[in-house]
This record gives C-alpha cells, structure tokens and sequence, in this order.
C-alpha cells in the first residue's frame, strides 16, 4: 500500500511517497507523476523519506519517465532514500541515470542548478 | 403404461357386457310379464348388471379422465362435453329410427320402446359417470386433507346408494329423508370447491360456459327422452328397470347439476375480474423470466430487455426507457415505443427544472416524477415513474415508465415495478460475478501455460566443465515470474553463464524472458565481450519491451585456459564470490545498468565489464533477488550477510552441496519453502583438474 501526497514549493512539485511501491501500487505512483508533468511542473521533486520498499514495477516508473523528462526539459530529483532503497536504486543501474540527493535542501539546488 | 391401457380396455369390455346383460335381461322380464309367463332370469338380474355397468364406467372415466395429467380445466369440460355430444347424437340416431318406423306395430311395441329407452338410459348414465370423473377432478384441484376425506365419503356413500340399489330394498320415510339431507349437505360442502376457477384466463372461462351451458342442455334433453319413453312402458307394465327407482343416478344428476350450476356462476361472476388475475399471473411470469434469465446463458443485453417489457406490460405504460452504465461504464439506452430524443427530451427539461429525481443517477429512491411533466410543452406523456437499477449498491441506471394519462400511475404499480427492478438489479450483479469468475478462470489457465513455458525455458542440462561444476535452481511463487539462466559453450576453453531476472510476472515476463534466452543463445555464440553482448542485448531489447519494463542481467565468460572470468552486471544482484585461499567472500558490485532502462545507444556509457581470475576451491554464487528478499515473519530480510555467511560455513564443498546448504539456510530463515517470489541460484564450483 501507498499513499502519495503532492505538494509545491519554490516552484517545484514535490511528491511524497509513503509505504511500498509493488506492482499494484506503482500505477499511483506513475499517475501523480504524470499529473505533476501535466501541470507543467519544470521540477519536480520525490520525497522518499516515508518509502520503505520498492519493487521493480515502481523503479519501471521512474525509468519510464527518464527520457520524456529529458525531452520536455523537467529536473526530477530524488531525495531522502532509506538505505534499503537506495541500494535497490543502486543495483539496478538506476543510480546512475536519476539524480538522487540527501535531503529536500540539496535536492532543489540541483534542481534549479539543472534548469539554468 | 401398458397395464392401464389393458385395465382400461378390460372396465370397457366389462361396461359393454353388463349393459348388453342388463338389456337382454330387463327385455325379457319386461316380455314374460306381458306375457304372463315366467321369466327365464331373475328379477333382480337388470338391476344387478346396472350396478356393475355403472361401476365399469367408473372405472372406464377414472383412467380416461382421472389419472390423464396431461388434461387442464377447459379439457376437462370439453371430455364432458364431447361425451355428451356423441350420447346425444346416438340417442337422436335412434330417435331418427323410432321417428321413420312411424305408427307400425313395431313403433308401439312396449318391449321395442324399453329397448330404446335402456339405450337412452345407458347413455345417460354413460354421460353423468364421466362428469362425475372430470367433477371430482376440478373439486380435488389444490386439495386439502380434509377435502380428499369428504369426497372420499362421498364416493363411499354413492357405493352404499349402488348397493342399496342393486337390492331393491326401500328404506323408511325417515331414512330416506335423513339420506337425503346427508347426501345433499355433501353435495354442497363439495361444489364450494371452485379453486380451479381462478386459473382460467378470460377466453378459458367463455369456454368452460358455453362447455358448461351444453352440458345442461344434454342432460335436460335425456331426461326429457328417458323420462318420457319410461312413462310410456310404465303404463303399460312395471316390470322393468325404471330409473326412477334407481337412486344412485338420481343423485349422479342432482350433483352433477349442482356443481356445474355453481361453476357456471362462479365462472360467470369471475368474468369481469379475470383481467386482474391474469394480470397478477403475468407478473409472477414476468418475475421468474427476469430472475431465470442469468441461468440461460443470456446476456445483460436481455436481462434489460426483459425488464423494460414487464415493468411496461405490468403497469400498461405507453413507453419506456432504460439507461443504463454497462460494466465497462459505456452508456447504453433502450427505448420502447419512443424515441430516444424524446426520452432526451424529458431528461433535459427535467434537468433544465433543476429537478432531482433517479433520472440523474443521484438518489436511490424511487420517483414518481408525474408532477413535473406538466410543466413541459409539446410532449405527449402525462405521467413518469423512475426506478434506479442499483447493482452492487451503486446506481448504474435508470427505468423509466410514462403514460399519457395524468396520474397514471397508482402505488401498486410502483412497487411492482421496483420489485422488478431490484430483481433485475440482481440478475445483472450475479452476471457480472459470474462474468468475473470466467475471466479469473481464464486468467489462471492462461497462468498456468505461462508457467510451463517459463520452466520449459530453463535449461534441463548445464555445462560442465574439468574445471568447474555448475547446479542451478530454481523455484517460483504461484504467479509465473521471469527468472531465467543458462550456460553455453563458446569454444572448447569459453563457456558463457547468464543469470537474469525479467521485471514484472505473468505471461509477459515468461515472454520476455524467451525473448531473453534467445539473445542469450545468439549473441553468446559469437564470442563477444561482456559490455559487447550487454549493449547489443539492450539494443535488442528495447524494441521488444515496453516502457517501464527492463531485465537485469549478469553475463560471465568462463576462460579454462587463462583461468580467469570476465563478466558484466547489467543491474543484477552482484555476484557473491568466495576465494578459497583467503575464505573471505565479496559481492562484485560493478557498475551496469539494467536492460531496457536506456533507450539508445548511450547504453555503453552505463555498462562495464571486469575480470578476475579464478583458483580451484572457489565458488561463484549467482542468484536472483527473490533470495536476499525472502523475508522472516518479523519482516526482516535475508540479506547479503546472511548469504555471504551461509556460503562461508560450508566453503569446502561441492556445488551440489553448497547449493543444498544455501537454500537449507533461506528456509530455516523464512520459516517456510513458500517464499512469496522466484528464487534461483547457479552455483559454480572451481575444482583442480
């Protein structure tokens, strides 16, 4: 289960994810990003402070939106990873293709840092 | 069957004999009286042979008509009827014959008149026993215990009046009257028994009169006849069998006519009030059709069909609609003698009037809406009645029913027709569960292959090698997951190990993981580097899987001849290496993404390769993560370390062995062999050669 709130600052959409991403759940997760992108969001930010697991559906999400964001010229930034998490990233390759940072601060100076 | 038949053809054959018996012997008698001589047979021989007569026939009409299921109401009088019929037509045959003989000796002949008139008698009684059959029929419709006893009373006293007949003793005055009294109270407890009437549809019921007013006419005619030829041979001698004398037909005739007096009444005064029932009758018909229809293999299609038919037959409306959200929320309309702009008619002048009915889909009650037609111009409809169609408690749809008359509609009708609604309601819910259930089922099956394909892709034999021995294994969960290994044989010093996980489960991952095996199989061959076959793997993949889908993958080449491994990790799980000399084992964290996360050809810049040599005692230890995954039930997982330590105790040994001890140890962990993934592992044992 998971539960994902949106919220903006400094111009940027942060969306929290709380509690695990399975197969099931990821479809939320791709839907709040899509939303975020429909809006128009230029920066958009995930909160992963609260997400304790994720499955391979949910870094396919992540995945999926790599070259779209590239296209449309959207900063999507990571922060906040538990370990378990971030290894999961990290074996995957994903590491190297999202921008993932500590905390929510460093997260939007990349941010506004990439959208120069 | 064939046993009735014959009992049936015996009570006939036993009729004709006793009559032909009854005949010969009153002929006589009544001959040697005239005569003055004495009769050759017994006084009492006619009355003896009616009596068995009369019981033949009994017997005759109880298999023709009693026990015959296959007879309704109206049939039932049509077999008196057509009974009467024919003993009419004979007795006016003989009647034609006595009429041409005119005034000769033979006409006034007294004993040639008996002849006629035992005829005409026997006829008679041939009629009242097979009224008395269909009678007993339409009294014993819907019996009660009580009912079955009195007739059964009443039969034994018809019995008690045959052999008080047969005889010839005469009771006195007082007997006889309290007789009377009990027979004619029975007569009367019987004919109120008019159930049967109810049943009949209003053409049935001018039937069963115009039957029933025959059937008088028959009997007055025979009695006129029989009355007046014994009249006749009375005067002229007594000894015969007069009818009069005969007290069973004489009450045969007065409950015969009794009971079809009341009937006809009955009948006559249900007349106006058949429509009601036949009404009432309608809708329970109706009922059943809407709650047998999910049995019938029909589709939601006619379960709305049939609603909009009886809700319109069983309120008399002049049109209908029904909408309705379908499963896959298309919105569908049936009409019934309107339009559909019509019925967009009224729902937008409803809206336009800001009038919260069903019709919005936002109450569940039920509407009567009659009030706010009036309103609305250059329609036809005086009166609307909306009902929500409510499956699985949510509204997905309406029923609409209009008539041109104002305050068409009266509360009765309401709750008929919700009635059928909510029936409705549940058939369409049934449907869907059903629809549901065939869907999972399909589902399974289509698991089912899927899984087989999946395990027919793994390989059944791997290389080995004098320098190493390889076992694999693996086991998946309940759904099909894409798990996948295999080794190859490059050349006689290269041997090509592959260890992948497909994301996703079900057919598709055992599709991408065929598609897997065969990139496997073609690139290996060509003796490629590592990061080589990796980037032509993913530029292979990326046109077979969809966004979002990837496959992680670590590829080895095995060199016999340099003793070394070179190998990429495309986002699998590092491998876990244990080097014999130092006992110390470390997982090959490399860099590499997984297949099918870049799209392009960019790929290269996120995969490397690296090697290492190997010494015999080693062991490699591929696995996928449905292993360092498989959780305990505190939640906790197995982990690295803990595989890293389970390799460690048993370092000595042979893969085979290893291979055991490793998934020992997942098992004891999780406390189950039922881990909620695929888990597979290939086990690779260095050895001196």
């Amino acid at each position: 289960m998971v539960h994902i709130k949106r919220l903006q600052e400094s111009g940027a959409d942060i969306i929290a994810v709380i509690g695990e991403i399975d197969a099931s759940s990821s479809i939320e997760l791709d839907l709040a990003i899509a939303k975020s992108v429909g809006e128009g969001f230029k920066k958009v930010l995930v909160d992963c402070h609260a997400l304790e697991y994720i499955s391979s559906a949910g870094l396919g999400v992540f995945m999926s939106y790599i070259e779209e964001f590239r296209d449309k010229k959207i900063q999507m930034v990571l922060f906040g990873l538990k370990e378990k998490v971030a290894n999961t990233f990290e074996i995957l390759g994903l590491a190297e293709l999202l921008h993932i940072r500590e905390n929510k601060n460093e997260a939007l100076k990349l941010a506004n840092e990439l959208s120069v | 069957m064939n046993k009735n038949k014959a009992l049936v053809r015996l009570a006939l054959f036993g009729s004709i004999v006793a009559w032909l018996a009854l005949l010969f012997s009153d002929v006589t008698v009544l001959f040697s009286n005239l005569q003055g001589l004495q009769p050759d047979v017994p006084v009492w021989l006619p009355r003896v042979m009616l009596a068995a007569y009369i019981v033949c026939l009994y017997y005759y009409y109880k298999f023709r008509i009693e026990l015959d299921d296959s007879l309704n109401f109206t049939d039932l009088l049509w077999k008196v009827f057509a009974t009467g019929l024919i003993t009419t037509v004979v007795s006016l045959i003989f009647r034609l014959l006595v009429f041409t003989l005119g005034k000769t000796s033979l006409a006034t002949n007294v004993v040639f008149s008996d002849l006629i008139c035992q005829i005409n008698l026997a006829l008679l009684v041939n009629f009242l026993v097979a009224a008395l059959a269909s009678w007993k029929r339409l009294i014993l419709y819907q019996k009660s215990k009580w009912l079955i006893r009195t007739w059964l009373v009443f039969e034994l006293i018809l019995l008690g009046v045959l052999l008080y007949d047969s005889a010839g003793i005469t009771f006195s005055e007082n007997g006889s009257t309290f007789m009377n009294l009990v027979i004619g109270g029975l007569v009367l407890a019987l004919s109120a028994n008019m159930r049967w009437v109810a049943y009949l549809n209003f053409k049935q019921k001018w039937t069963s009169l115009l039957l029933l007013l025959l059937t008088f006419f028959y009997l007055a005619y025979f009695f006129y006849t029989v009355e007046r030829s014994t009249e006749t041979i009375a005067k002229v001698s007594p000894a015969f069998l007069d009818y009069r004398n005969q007290l069973l037909i004489l009450v045969l005739a007065a409950f015969i006519i009794i009971y079809g007096i009341f009937s006809f009444l009955v009948i006559l005064f249900n007349l106006p009030t058949s429509s009601v029932f036949e009404q009432k009758l309608e809708e329970v018909v109706n009922f059943q059709r809407i709650s047998q229809s999910i049995q019938t293999e029909q589709d939601e299609e006619s379960v709305y069909n049939i609603l909009l038919e009886s809700s319109v037959s069983s309120v008399f409306a002049d049109a209908a609609w029904l909408e309705i959200t379908g499963a896959a929320n298309e919105r569908r309309m049936f009409t019934y003698r309107m339009t559909e702009q019509e019925s967009r008619n009224i729902r937008e002048h409803l809206e336009k009037n800001n009038i919260k009915g069903v019709l919005d889909s936002g109450t569940e009650k039920t509407k009567n809406l009659s009030r706010h037609l009036a309103s609305m111009k250059g329609s036809r409809f005086r009166s609307l009645l909306a009902f929500p169609i409510v499956v699985k408690e949510e509204n997905i749809g309406t029923l609409a029913l209009l008539k041109e008359l104002p305050e068409g509609f009266n509360k009765e009708m309401t709750r008929i027709v919700s009635t059928f609604a909510n029936q409705a309601g549940i058939s369409i819910e049934n449907f869907r569960l059903m629809e549901e259930a065939f869907q999972n089922a399909r589902y399974k099956e289509e698991l089912k292959i899927a899984k087989t394909v999946q395990q027919s892709l793994l390989p059944t034999r791997l290389e080995q090698d004098k320098d190493f021995e390889i076992v694999a294994f693996s086991a998946s969960a309940d759904e099909v997951g894409g798990d996948y290994y295999d080794t190859l044989r490059v050349n006689d010093h290269l041997v090509a190990l592959i260890i992948a996980d497909v994301s996703g489960k079900g057919t598709t991952a055992a599709f991408h993981m065929s598609q897997m095996k065969g990139i496997f199989h073609s690139l290996a061959q060509q003796h490629l580097d590592p990061k080589e076959f990796m980037s032509r793997a993913n530029q292979a993949l990326v046109f077979c899987l969809e966004r979002g889908s990837f496959i992680s993958a670590s590829y080895f080449i095995i060199d016999t001849q340099e003793k070394k491994i070179r190998y990429s990790r495309a986002g699998h799980c590092p491998v876990l290496y244990l080097r014999a000399d130092s006992k110390e084992s470390v997982y090959l964290k490399d860099k590499g993404a997984a297949l099918g996360m870049v799209r392009s050809r960019d790929y290269c810049n996120y995969i490397e390769a690296n090697e290492f040599t190997y010494a015999p005692g080693d062991t490699m230890l591929l696995y996928t993560d449905g292993i360092t995954e498989a959780k305990n039930n505190k939640g906790d997982e197995f982990g690295n370390d803990r595989l890293a330590a389970a390799l460690n105790e048993v370092a000595g040994a042979s893969a085979k062995e290893i291979e055991n001890h490793i998934i020992k140890s997942l098992y004891e962990f999780s406390g189950s062999k039922n881990i909620n993934d695929d888990y597979t592992s290939m086990t690779v044992k260095f050895k001196n050669n």
